[in-house]
């Protein structure tokens, strides 16, 4: 059960991170998984007052407020025309739609849950993060360090268009995925990101000579992959085989206009 | 914490506990057909619009909806009986629990698309578990209802 002593709305960026630092304080996010976790909260810091949740552009870099849901993503038009519709894919199966309107894009990261598909679905877009007070720093990055006592406030995606393909194999419709699959074309590199393996993302890169078999031989021999009640090792090394070169069948029939 | 929100309509002020969830605010407020099925986020039977938007009400705290509007099944009888005739003649609902959730979050949908396909009714409503029937009752339900509406027959 949640126990929560004290709720607090800071207004400043400043006041969240001095409440932060102190014992058992949380940030929350949509507060879904938090919700679950048998634990004592001092302070529950809501960032809603601060202005986070919004989806901007420039002429470099799409801007995601971390307080921004995964139902916004999920329907954002232009952030879709410009992904081959990656957050309409990769989001649709999370749950369902009231979840998805209350779980927001920092959350998702800051967790750096190995099942997430949001964040395999932001490596394989060379996606960002950024910290209040560590500042700007790549996604897979943040995904390699430990615990970190900051807030995140801003996800950043490249403005490259890409060509993309999202898979993930659930036992049961919006259960927890078994294994995800993203891969990534642009500039004749692509990316396939393997999470759920029950791990977090691991980031591969190749050049779009390569075939999707060898891509696929590769990231299965190499992967780490363990099993849990959902799925054996060898079962997700098997489905990453097959997820893997599907995902780049897809974009390069994508890119072909296929 | 005293906190406002305008429920169904109406302004409504009470006293709520740092981990009070929304759930438990809108049953001692006398929204009954508020329920709580799995309480970890699955299941969708606790579903209610919070700025028009379906969310799940066993898993937002009380307090971040101060100020908010909040609207459950008791004050959207009207919307709802447009189709929920539909629903039942498909003998959709069985035990019943489920429906509440379901109901709400259809109103929900037919607001954002009010003429969606059968695979978008499907991926909307993916976030409500029923444990009787297969879901196809409530989707030839939901489409009856828009036949009709298309057929000038309601």
């Amino acid at each position: 059960m949640l126990t929560i002593d004290k709720y607090l709305r800071p207004s400043t960026l400043e006041e969240a991170y001095e409440a932060a630092q102190k014992k058992n304080s949380v940030v929350l996010g949509g507060m879904l998984w938090l919700r679950l976790a048998n634990k004592r909260v001092s302070t529950a810091i809501d960032l809603s007052a601060l202005g986070l949740e919004y989806v901007t552009e420039d002429e470099d870099f799409w801007h995601i407020g971390a307080y921004t849901t995964l139902r916004t993503l999920e329907t954002h038009e232009a952030l879709n025309n410009m992904t081959g519709n990656l957050f309409r894919d990769a989001l649709k199966a999370i749950v369902g739609v009231q979840f998805r309107n209350l779980a927001t894009a920092g959350g998702s990261v800051f967790g750096r849950f190995g099942f997430s598909d949001v964040v395999t679905a932001l490596l394989a877009l060379d996606a960002s993060v950024v910290l209040y007070k560590t500042g700007a720093l790549s996604l897979e990055d943040f995904c390699r360090m430990g615990k970190v006592n900051d807030i995140l406030t801003e996800i950043r995606i490249p403005k490259t268009p890409v060509h993309t393909a999202y898979f993930a194999q659930r036992n049961t419709a919006t259960d927890f995925p078994v294994l995800n699959v993203c891969a990534a074309e642009k500039k004749e590199t692509i990316t396939i990101v393997v999470g759920a393996r029950p791990l977090g993302g691991t980031v591969y890169r190749f050049s779009a000579a390569e075939t999707a078999e060898n891509m696929a031989e590769r990231i299965a021999g190499d992967a780490v992959f363990t099993g849990n009640t959902r799925a054996s090792a060898e079962y997700r090394r098997h489905l990453c085989r097959v997820l893997v070169k599907r995902a780049v069948d897809e974009i390069m029939a994508e890119r072909e206009g296929i | 914490m005293e906190i406002t929100i305008l429920l169904n309509g109406k302004k409504r002020t009470a006293e709520v506990r740092a981990d009070t969830v929304l759930f438990d605010l809108l049953r001692d407020l006398g929204c009954a057909s508020v329920k709580c099925g799995c309480e970890t986020s699955a299941c969708g039977l606790c579903t209610v619009l919070l700025d028009d938007k379906p969310v799940l009400s066993c898993s937002v705290l009380a307090v971040r909806a101060d100020g908010r509007k909040v609207d459950t099944l008791e004050g959207l009888q009207d919307e709802a009986s447009a189709f929920v005739g539909f629903i039942a003649d498909q003998g959709a609902e069985q035990c019943g629990f489920c429906n509440p959730g379901f109901v709400m979050n259809t109103i929900a949908l037919l607001r954002e698309n009010p003429d969606p396909t059968d695979d978008e009714i499907r991926q909307y409503l993916a976030g409500n578990l029923c444990r009787c029937s297969g879901y196809e009752g409530q989707t030839r339900g939901i489409r009856a209802f828009l036949n009709a509406k298309k057929e000038g027959r309601l």
